[in-house]
């Protein structure tokens, strides 16, 4: 453990990574105490620039709503979001990818051909008609992306997997009679966990984008505040308030940025190879 | 002997931190002399292919010379900018490596990467280089030159590739050639001819040869000259008879001794025992590459029609080069392969045929060791449960399979406090101890050892095969030993079944294998082993 925080570490935009995404985290959980107030609730006059007033930081919105406290309850959303429908997309693709590997043949071909069905519809527009066709609400939106977001998990699984199963350590297990669910659960998916860890950090970042989308074509749970939903609403008046969109804008992009800079962080201090290569 | 052409002089080559030594050389002085092979021979990690490396430029980036000089033709290599020293390899420095599949570029031709060298050197204009290239195609002695050149790698086999290899070495006359390991990844007979080769060529060129090698069997066919490495120091230099017949320091003696000799009175008298594994006309096809109108489809028959019966407490090596299918027989009696004709008998059952469950209890009674120590074990578990999983996958309750384990850590003499530590904080013997040990928990009556000892150095490999011999007697085991090296084979086994093309051409005890061989195939087998002739020579 001591060895992975040391490899990971060395890679310096990881670190910065893990900093931004640790602010991130903190701000999403204080929010509640931070801004007791609604985020809904109208505070000030509206279109109040950044830096007018001491009380509101980042200025007010179109009616009048802070956006400081838009943005840190928009963080709650957008990480919880991120994380369980990652988590779920994990559930699918995880299980599909290793039995359409394991067992190879007629399974493989059915398995892989009804993840390329899912391949092969556009991620987004299959998304906005799950959305659209189950009422906009938080559920929905963390199921559309899961679904949307799982056929890449059980790819790289089953790649994972296909490699893996022809080790003599699996083959040994095959001797030692164990059944294939445990040597499926025992020797073949903890060898997989570094892909998987690492794809699964750059998941994260794709859902909290696809979320603030879908929130921005005001498909979003109509009760929570979003990032995506403040960009979405603050498009009309972009010209005349900038601050709308570039503060959530920012928000976004940091928060992506640090999920992919932690990725590849992960990757590095995953994968034995290179960091033998470095050593 | 001539002049030295190429000296090292307290050569020595920093680790990075936190390796197990400090320096991968240390300290090391030799000469390579014009006109002469010199062996630099040791185990893997002893820092001999480092000494070569750092004269060609080629040490990783972490490891750097701290100290000390390799002078070649009046300047010292390791104080030479990138330039010069690109100047020097090819033209004037020449190697080869172990692995020629990975050594010559999979996209080109032969003729054309033999070309490529007088290119990297601005030489000749392009039709004289091909034309050069081929003369030189036909110097190393491969087949059919031209068409030889029109091949690429993955159309050669691995003997033609290192002939390729040494073609491209060859090419600007080197006055050195560095051979690191170039036939370690060789089957026997084709070692023998390149072993030849070399040799022929290092004459009529007059070249220095460093040739590196772990093999003294290699060292005896080949040397003028030995160096010996341990840990990073030259432990004794010499002439090659010097060296074999009257070692002065403890740990060439203890490496020598380690070989497995081919003189063996192993002719034991009661093997007559009852058979304990039968197999009658054991057939396996592999068919790769059809395509929906059966083109292009290729038929390997791997096994074809194998008998052989193994009595209780009897050692039975197979023996064959790659491709000949011994490996595959031995995954057909796990029934990790499904063979496609024929019968495995085992304890009443025919292996054979069954499946599922009753597949899953007769396996308990057959079990394998794998070659590779590094891939066979779970690098995610702790060595107990790696141990134990078998055992408890057939119902062992967890404490007593454990309990088992530590019993078993004991019997191939490691410590039982292993149990509760990861595979990679083991040495290769080590782990392949562990292998053993997962094996036995099944408490099997045949073992099948597939190349168990190949990935070992000689000395590890040695104690290996004495616990096997040692487990055997105790437990009176049947072993199948699956290994391409004769030498092996005639130290451990009862009898020997030597395997050519997927059938076996003979079976019989070591002796006669070895000093009657029937066979054509055996007998050329036989001939190729390295150092046989030093061997029976001192024997007489």
């Amino acid at each position: 453990m001591a060895d992975f925080w040391k490899r990971f570490s060395r890679n310096r935009g990881a670190v910065i990574g893990a900093a931004i995404l640790l602010i991130v985290v903190i701000v999403a959980l204080l929010a509640p105490i931070l801004f007791p107030q609604s985020p809904w609730r109208m505070v000030q006059r509206p279109f109040l620039p950044p830096l007018t007033m001491d009380q509101y930081p980042l200025g007010t919105d179109a009616v009048g709503r802070d956006v400081l406290t838009g943005l840190a309850h928009g963080a709650q959303v957008s990480l919880l979001v991120g994380l369980i429908s990652t988590v779920a997309a994990l559930l699918i693709g995880i299980p599909i990818g290793a039995l359409a590997g394991y067992f190879g043949g007629w399974l493989d071909d059915a398995l892989m051909r009804f993840t390329e069905f899912f391949q092969t519809v556009p991620n987004f527009a299959l998304a906005i008609v799950l959305v659209a066709i189950f009422e906009p609400s938080i559920f929905s939106i963390v199921a559309a992306i899961a679904i949307v977001s799982w056929p890449p998990v059980a790819r790289l699984v089953r790649g994972e997997v296909l490699s893996l199963r022809s080790r003599e350590y699996v083959e040994a297990a095959i001797l030692a009679g164990q059944k294939n669910g445990t040597i499926i659960v025992r020797q073949v998916l903890p060898n997989t966990l570094s892909p998987i860890i690492v794809l699964a950090s750059l998941m994260v970042a794709t859902a909290i984008l696809l979320e603030s989308s879908l929130s921005f074509l005001g498909l979003g749970d109509p009760n929570l505040m979003s990032w995506g939903y403040m960009i979405g609403a603050a498009r009309t008046v972009i010209r005349q308030a900038w601050w709308l969109s570039f503060f959530p804008g920012v928000a976004i992009l940091l928060t992506v940025l640090a999920l992919n800079l932690i990725g590849e962080g992960l990757n590095d201090a995953l994968n034995p190879r290179l960091a033998r290569k470095g050593r | 002997m001539g002049e030295p052409v190429l000296s090292v002089e307290n050569l020595r080559i920093a680790l990075p931190e936190g390796a197990d030594r400090p320096f991968a050389v240390d300290d090391v002085s030799f000469e390579l002399r014009a006109g002469e092979i010199l062996c630099i021979v040791g185990e893997s990690g002893s820092g001999k292919s480092m000494s070569a490396n750092a004269a060609m430029g080629l040490l990783p980036d972490l490891v750097r010379p701290v100290g000390g000089k390799i002078l070649f033709d009046g300047s010292d290599l390791l104080r030479l900018s990138e330039a010069q020293l690109m100047d020097l390899r090819g033209r004037r420095i020449a190697m080869i490596f172990q692995e020629p599949m990975s050594a010559l570029n999979p996209l080109l031709r032969a003729g054309e990467q033999i070309a490529e060298v007088f290119e990297a050197h601005d030489l000749l204009t392009p039709k004289e280089r091909s034309a050069r290239a081929m003369e030189l195609l036909e110097e190393v002695g491969i087949p059919d030159p031209e068409k030889a050149a029109r091949a690429y790698p993955f159309q050669l086999s691995g003997g033609q590739r290192q002939r390729v290899m040494i073609a491209m070495a060859l090419a600007l006359e080197p006055e050195i050639l560095i051979a690191d390991e170039p036939t370690t990844a060789l089957d026997v007979t084709t070692q023998a001819q390149i072993l030849d080769l070399i040799r022929n060529l290092q004459e009529k060129h007059s070249m220095a040869v460093m040739f590196i090698t772990h093999d003294f069997g290699v060292v005896a066919e080949i040397a003028d000259r030995v160096a010996v490495m341990q840990y990073g120091k030259i432990v004794e230099t010499g002439s090659v008879d010097e060296v074999l017949d009257n070692p002065q320091h403890d740990y060439t003696r203890k490496l020598i001794a380690a070989i497995p000799t081919l003189a063996t009175d192993r002719a034991r008298g009661d093997v007559g025992k009852q058979p304990v594994l039968e197999v009658d006309g054991l057939c396996k096809t592999y068919v790769t590459g059809g395509s929906l109108f059966g083109r292009n489809r290729r038929v390997v028959k791997a096994v074809q029609n194998v008998s052989f019966t193994l009595a209780e407490g009897e050692t039975l090596g197979i023996v064959g080069e790659s491709g000949s299918g011994k490996s595959s027989v031995g995954r057909c009696l796990v029934r990790l392969l499904t063979p496609d004709a024929g019968m495995v008998r085992l304890g009443g059952h025919d292996m054979a045929t069954l499946s599922g469950e009753a597949l899953r209890e007769a396996r308990k009674s057959i079990q394998m060791i794998f070659q590779d120590p590094y891939a066979s074990l779970n690098p995610r578990s702790r060595v107990g449960r790696i141990i134990a999983e078998g055992p408890m996958a057939h119902g062992v309750p967890k404490a007593e399979a454990y309990s088992n384990a530590e019993r078993l850590l004991d019997l191939v003499g490691l410590d039982t406090s292993a149990i509760d530590r990861y595979p990679h904080e083991f040495s290769g013997g080590q782990r392949q101890r562990i292998g053993i040990a997962r094996a036995l928990a099944l408490e099997p009556r045949v073992i099948i050892a597939d190349e168990a000892v190949s990935a070992l150095d000689v000395s590890i490999q040695a104690q290996v095969l004495d616990l096997l011999a040692d487990l055997k007697e105790k437990l009176d085991l049947a072993l199948l030993f699956i290994t391409h090296d004769l030498r092996v084979a005639a130290q451990i086994c009862d009898r020997i079944a030597v395997m050519k093309e997927g059938e076996v051409v003979e079976i019989g005890p070591p002796r006669q294998i070895f000093t009657n061989p029937q066979n054509v195939y055996t007998r050329s087998l036989i001939e190729a082993i390295p150092g046989r002739e030093r061997e029976l020579a001192a024997a007489e």
